[in-house]
């Protein structure tokens, strides 16, 4: 039996499958779409990437600051209470519990590495909720980068407190006013410096979206997490969970659990935000009402109108509120091997709260989302009673505890 | 070839090529801007169909995006103004690549060519991404200019230079549109770079605001785009009397030097 204790060390699983073609994932979805200026970097990136994941130095450096700095393996749990409850057998992969609290640390120290290797001296990010601005922040502190944050301004207003750590952190954070002002925004004005800055600087994107090698090199770093969780979940119900569920907005958190899964015999399950219900136009949910579009450098399913003007998504959680989704999640749709539901904000909520009670764990409104999800479909029946369902819980609320206490305590409910 | 054998024609005759940009359906009487820049001397319009994340563009011209979506703008709507206007230069519609793709290849590609548009230029469609655009354009007679970048080594600019139709869009400097104080050395490189590998017009642009700057930069290439400093007048207030000044400010300029 492999040992996935917290504390020991990491076993970074055989790498998966690279896309196809110019990033290509099925259904033609992926690509390179950016300006001339970007593509050297993206090609030298691309490269830099592919020899470092074959290569044992860079994986055992990667694997090592997994273990010793972000505190992996991080456990499954399971949740008696809220299975008791439910009738089905929930799980949870407990990504809350890393170094800064969310799965983003994965990716980024992946990606940090790659940064030294290219001799870059400065990172820049976009974030959403604040936990990929706050993990970049950290690995910048941690390998003496500098560090630049994009921010949208309604995000920087929701998530002041994650604003506060990554200026504690020594970063800069940049408002982004233009827009909608959140994730989409601060994605393109990312974009914009790097058009300007490409030559000295390394663009660590914090999820599955951008042009290639972004949404498979995103998802190598992430798949540690359902490498982790198979092994795990093999261990403790010997054999595989029958439903594996992960919130949805970019995706990272949901195609690092699924790369463990995708060829298992697991129901995969992705949760995007219905933020005021579907029907409201108010949401994120990119694959259930995206059309294909190329935005941020990738083919993709994305929120747009009929002139394929992108529309601006909406979610109570600021890392769900993204017009689009990565390219592998519209693959995976197309292909018909994963599903993806949504929970809206008021189900996101109760959520919050569910958990919070019957486990004593404070979930983030992202995977307050599958929770959400799970708890109807349980109820329904659309999950069968007595199933295991594994839940990737993608990251602590903390970062939550004030907007959402404003919610209970205003008249929004 | 309408784009590039009038651009090239003028270059015989001695001229130095300018081409400005206006940002499309930003204001009722955007199309008498069209005119006034076309009358002061222009030697082909540029006009933006504005996109809502148009991440090659600074800020001015985001503005201008943001402003003529929100009073109505659409791709439709601009190609048919567009349609059998009274100017007697080329027109280029620049957009990105979401618009074009969502409306389709074949339809927007005619639909641009049923209009008079000679050329389109899709700065998020690199030369590896150009295939299904590329050969509907082709099959439609529709000009695609492509960008090269002061960071494309040289084997790629080859293949972009030859790829390219209308003109080669020479990046003159990394970053977004927008206005700068000063010209950078690199800007002359990369006109340098490109001529050297093409006889097709090679055009500099993105950072080029001023007569002083445009001739500069004429200096190492065919010509000039100039799009922010024209589009931050026409934000100001500006009308078509101001935009077409300050065109045949850039032409009186670019002409003294010739």
């Amino acid at each position: 039996m492999t040992s996935l204790a917290r504390g020991e060390p990491v076993l970074l699983g055989p790498a998966g499958p690279e896309p196809t073609g110019l990033g290509r994932f099925e259904g033609d979805f992926g690509g390179r779409f950016v300006p001339e200026s970007l593509v050297p970097a993206l090609e030298e990136l691309e490269h830099e990437f592919r020899a470092a994941w074959h290569s044992d130095e860079f994986r055992r450096e990667f694997a090592d600051l997994l273990q010793s700095y972000a505190g992996r393996p991080t456990p499954v749990t399971e949740c008696h209470r809220l299975s008791e409850r439910l009738g089905v057998r929930v799980l949870l992969k407990r990504e809350d519990l890393t170094h800064t609290g969310s799965h983003k640390i994965n990716n980024v120290l992946g990606q940090a590495l790659l940064t030294r290797r290219m001799s870059k001296r400065r990172l820049i990010a976009e974030t959403g909720a604040g936990q990929h601005g706050v993990a970049t922040a950290t690995a910048a502190a941690l390998f003496g980068l500098e560090c630049i944050v994009f921010m949208g301004a309604v995000d920087v207003e929701r998530q002041s407190l994650n604003v506060f750590r990554m200026r504690l952190l020594g970063a800069e954070v940049i408002p982004v006013h233009s827009g909608s002002a959140t994730l989409k925004d601060a994605i393109n004005d990312a974009l914009r410096d790097w058009v300007a800055t490409v030559e000295t600087t390394h663009y660590c994107i914090g999820s599955v979206v951008g042009p290639h090698p972004y949404p498979w090199m995103v998802r190598e770093f992430q798949r540690v997490v359902g490498d982790e969780a198979r092994t795990q979940c093999r261990a403790l119900l010997g054999g595989d969970p029958d439903v594996v569920v992960a919130c949805v907005g970019g995706g990272s958190n949901a195609i690092g659990t699924f790369a463990g899964f995708v060829d298992t015999d697991a129901r995969l399950v992705g949760v995007e935000a219905a933020g005021l219900g579907l029907e409201s136009g108010k949401h994120g949910a990119s694959v259930n009402r995206g059309v294909p579009g190329v935005l941020h450098g990738a083919k993709s399913l994305f929120l747009q109108d009929e002139h394929g003007q992108i529309r601006e998504a909406h979610s109570i959680s600021a890392g769900l509120d993204y017009p689009g989704v990565g390219p592998e999640h519209a693959a995976l749709a197309a292909a018909g091997r994963a599903e993806y539901a949504c929970a809206t904000d008021h189900e996101a909520l109760d959520a919050f709260q569910a958990l919070s009670v019957t486990e004593g764990i404070v979930p983030a409104l992202e995977p307050s989302h599958a929770l959400a999800w799970v708890t109807r479909a349980a109820r329904e029946g659309s999950i069968a009673p007595g199933s295991t369902v594994l839940v990737t819980l993608s990251g602590r609320g903390d970062k939550d505890a004030m907007q959402v206490a404003e919610h209970l305590s205003g008249d929004s409910r | 070839m309408k784009l590039e054998s009038h651009l090239r024609e003028r270059r015989e005759a001695g001229h130095k090529l300018l081409v400005p940009y206006v940002t499309g359906g930003l204001g009722a009487g955007w199309r008498d801007v069209l005119r006034a820049v076309a009358a002061a001397g222009a030697d082909a319009i540029e006009v933006g169909i504005p996109f809502s994340d148009p991440v090659m563009d600074g800020k001015t011209i985001q503005e201008a995006s943001q402003r003529a979506l929100e009073i109505g703008a659409t791709p439709d709507a601009i190609i048919a103004d567009l349609r059998g206007i009274d100017i007697d230069i080329p027109i280029a519609v620049m957009t990105y690549y979401n618009p074009v793709f969502h409306a389709g290849h074949e339809r927007f590609a005619s639909a641009l060519a049923d209009a008079g548009v000679d050329a389109a230029i899709i700065p998020d469609l690199p030369f590896d991404e150009l295939d299904g655009w590329g050969d509907a354009a082709d099959r439609a007679r529709v000009e695609t200019v492509l960008l090269a970048a002061p960071t494309t080594p040289e084997e790629r600019l080859r293949l972009i230079c030859e790829r390219s139709r209308g003109f080669v869009y020479a990046v003159a400097l990394m970053g977004v549109t927008g206005e700068r104080a000063n010209l950078p050395e690199q800007a002359l490189t990369m006109g340098r770079r490109c001529s050297k590998v093409t006889d097709r017009p090679v055009l500099l642009g993105v950072g080029i605001s001023t007569p002083e700057q445009a001739v500069q930069a004429a200096g190492a290439a065919d010509g000039v785009v100039v799009g922010s400093a024209l589009v931050r007048r026409l934000l100001q207030g500006g009308g078509p009397d101001e935009a077409g000044a300050f065109v045949a400010g850039l032409r009186a300029a670019l002409d003294a030097a010739t």
